[in-house]
């Protein structure tokens, strides 16, 4: 019996019950993890941060979350190689915890945008969407005020020079450098991306590219 | 000549933000009586004279920087 | 004496015979702070006594309306055991004053109606109503009414969806701003009433702690809109839709361990409105010890307490047994949960 699937919640997250839904769709045993309290960081095969509003967005988005005991048990975890996902406002306390490189702001526009994005594939992930290839598009809905990726000029060729770079949107929707629209660690276990998959597992959603996100 | 607005939240009202981050604060042990959170806006005015940089971040701060239902507003010479 | 009386009587928004009603039901004149409670209670915005009339005329009588006229919000049975509950509220007059808030506090108020019968709020939709765009304030009034819906809305986690906005001249001096929201009971889970029960059941606060928003804000919707309402200044009510956030899911949490013998949300006039109605429902009388509040500011007066319109804050009715453990639910999502009274026998 492999070992469960962990989806983090904080005060304020709000895609936890549909990220839940979606792995254990595909098969998964999925626990709840609570942001107060600390994890055995072998206890779990995998984890998952979710999107929302964690803390309202207050101060910066997910800074005061990726300051939750939880994520001391989650960065724990992260460094003995255990894959980590983050998805949105997950993206956002992956970069304020600095397991991931650089931050998420407001979007040029200085709008909420709520739309379906067309993206490609840039380097394949071995944990997340293991099954798809480099150089294939999905197309994956966005909803989020700060979903701008920065980072500077020496991390960016980084990023590019280490295949770190996960997805980029087709169409650029809030100025993110170099049209990213998710990043990977360099040991390629801790993955984030401002689209939400958990958004696009049926038909009736109106696609179902996020499936294979799940399917781990 | 630079001048520094700083906005805070009139005392009487809920300060959304001041609240959240004193819980995070207060993890792990740390001590506050309380924290608020504001903005502080810096005007570059092509204004050389105190006074007259003073008097137009003033109206500006009046008018456009701070809501007076929920804010006040202080101003310092930078 | 009599340019006395009608002093008070400005002061407390009452005419006449309205006093004449008081001191009938009473039996004694009104004194205290029982001017405060009547001036709010029978305020507009909370007894919707010109509208009133209009509402009745409205259809809700079917075999699938569940819950109408009375309750928080309508419920509807969809069938196979699904019910929806939905309910649409105006909050014109606190956007007229501050857009942002206005509109913000409105759409947490139209979910806590939702969310305290038992449902899951799922959607979010608006009415509104602006004026001629060159009209004094109107370019600001829809830019932070539209701000503080999606504001609000977005950080909360339930969609707006759908709604409609119309300009018109006649709504100049006076925009609409009407907010919908729409929860969903699916089968097996109860739909939890106002009606407070139970002489020796517990009162219970819940939420965010109380401070001075909106002191005597329910009585401001009586008067028409005066010239300059930015000197009409109640302290402006703000909302906080990560608390709110919080607030849905601990109340759904105690519903869903059915610890709770009614609920209701301390909207318009706050602690007055929701302990009157659910004792009132009930046909109970409610001892509260206004002491035992939790309040952001500790200089609050026993009035101001009463009349505080903090938002996020719920109150609730619950077997003395079952406080230990709706505490230990709302201490967890970081909420406050204080027993404050008791339900008593048949009131005065």
């Amino acid at each position: 019996m492999s070992l469960p699937v962990g989806v983090l919640r904080f005060p304020g997250t709000n895609c936890d019950r549909d990220v839940f839904e979606a792995l254990a769709s595909q098969g998964a045993r999925v626990e709840w993890l609570w942001h107060a309290d600390r994890f055995d960081p072998k206890g779990y095969r995998a984890l998952v941060l979710p999107g929302g509003f964690s803390y309202g967005d207050y101060l910066r988005s997910g800074a005061l979350a990726a300051r939750s005991p939880v994520m001391e048990s989650a960065r724990e975890a992260a460094v003995r190689g255990v894959p980590v996902l983050g998805i949105c406002n997950g993206f956002q306390i992956l970069c304020e915890a600095g397991l991931l490189p650089g931050v998420l702001i407001r979007n040029q526009g200085l709008r909420f945008i709520d739309d379906w994005m067309e993206l490609n594939l840039v380097n394949s992930q071995p944990h997340f969407g293991r099954r798809m290839t480099a150089g294939i598009r999905t197309r994956l809905p966005i909803a989020h005020a700060d979903g701008r990726y920065y980072i500077e000029e020496d991390g960016l060729k980084r990023l590019q020079d280490r295949g770190q770079i996960w997805w980029t949107f087709a169409k650029n929707p809030n100025g993110a450098v170099a049209d990213i629209a998710g990043v990977m660690n360099e040991a390629r276990n801790i993955a984030a991306l401002m689209p939400h998959p958990e958004r696009a597992m049926y038909e009736w959603m109106g696609g179902t590219d996020g499936a294979a996100f799940f399917d781990l | 000549m630079k001048i520094g607005v700083k906005v805070m939240p009139r005392k009487e009202v809920l300060d959304t933000q001041g609240r959240a981050v004193e819980s995070t604060l207060r993890q792990a042990g740390r001590k506050l009586n309380a924290c608020m959170v504001g903005r502080y806006v810096i005007l570059d005015l092509p204004e050389i004279e105190k006074t007259a940089a003073l008097a137009k971040a003033k109206e500006m701060a009046e008018t456009v920087l701070h809501n007076p239902l929920i804010e006040t507003f202080e101003l310092e010479a930078l | 004496m009599k340019s006395e009386h009608a002093a008070k009587l400005k002061t407390y928004r009452l005419n006449e015979s309205e006093y004449e009603l008081i001191a009938r039901l009473l039996g004694r004149p009104p004194r205290g702070v029982e001017w405060a409670l009547f001036s709010a209670l029978w305020s507009e915005h909370c007894s919707y006594k010109s509208s009133k009339v209009h509402l009745k005329k409205l259809f809700n009588k079917s075999s699938r309306v569940l819950e109408s006229f009375g309750e928080n919000a309508g419920v509807v049975d969809l069938g196979e055991g699904e019910r929806v509950a939905f309910k649409i509220e105006s909050h014109n007059h606190p956007s007229f004053i501050e857009p942002y808030q206005g509109a913000a506090t409105g759409v947490g108020g139209i979910l806590r109606d939702i969310f305290t019968m038992g449902a899951r709020p799922i959607a979010l939709a608006d009415y509104l109503c602006f004026g001629e765009p060159s009209a004094p304030r109107m370019s600001p009034l829809v830019d932070g009414v539209v701000r503080g819906i999606g504001g609000y809305g977005n950080c909360v986690g339930v969609p707006t969806i759908t709604g409609q906005t119309e300009f018109h001249e006649s709504y100049s001096g006076n925009i609409l701003v009407n907010a919908m929201a729409v929860g969903l009971f699916r089968p097996g889970e109860k739909i939890f009433l106002s009606k407070a029960k139970g002489p020796g059941n517990w009162v219970v606060y819940v939420g965010a702690k109380t401070g001075r928003d909106g002191v005597h804000g329910a009585s401001m919707a009586s008067e028409s809109f005066e010239a300059d309402s930015a000197a009409k200044r109640p302290t402006v009510q703000i909302g906080d839709p990560f608390y709110e956030k919080l607030l849905i899911e601990s109340c759904l949490e105690v519903m869903k361990e059915d610890l709770v013998v009614a609920i209701q949300d301390m909207g318009a006039a706050g602690l007055t409105s929701s302990s009157f109605e659910m004792a009132s429902k009930g046909g109970v009388g409610l001892s509260i010890h206004l002491d035992r509040v939790p309040l952001r500011d500790a200089s609050m007066t026993p009035e101001d307490i009463l009349l505080s319109e903090s938002q996020e804050r719920m109150l609730l009715v619950c077997e003395p047994r079952k406080f230990e453990r709706i505490a230990a639910i709302f201490h967890r999502w970081g909420l406050d949960a204080v027993t404050i009274g008791e339900v008593t026998g048949k009131g005065l």
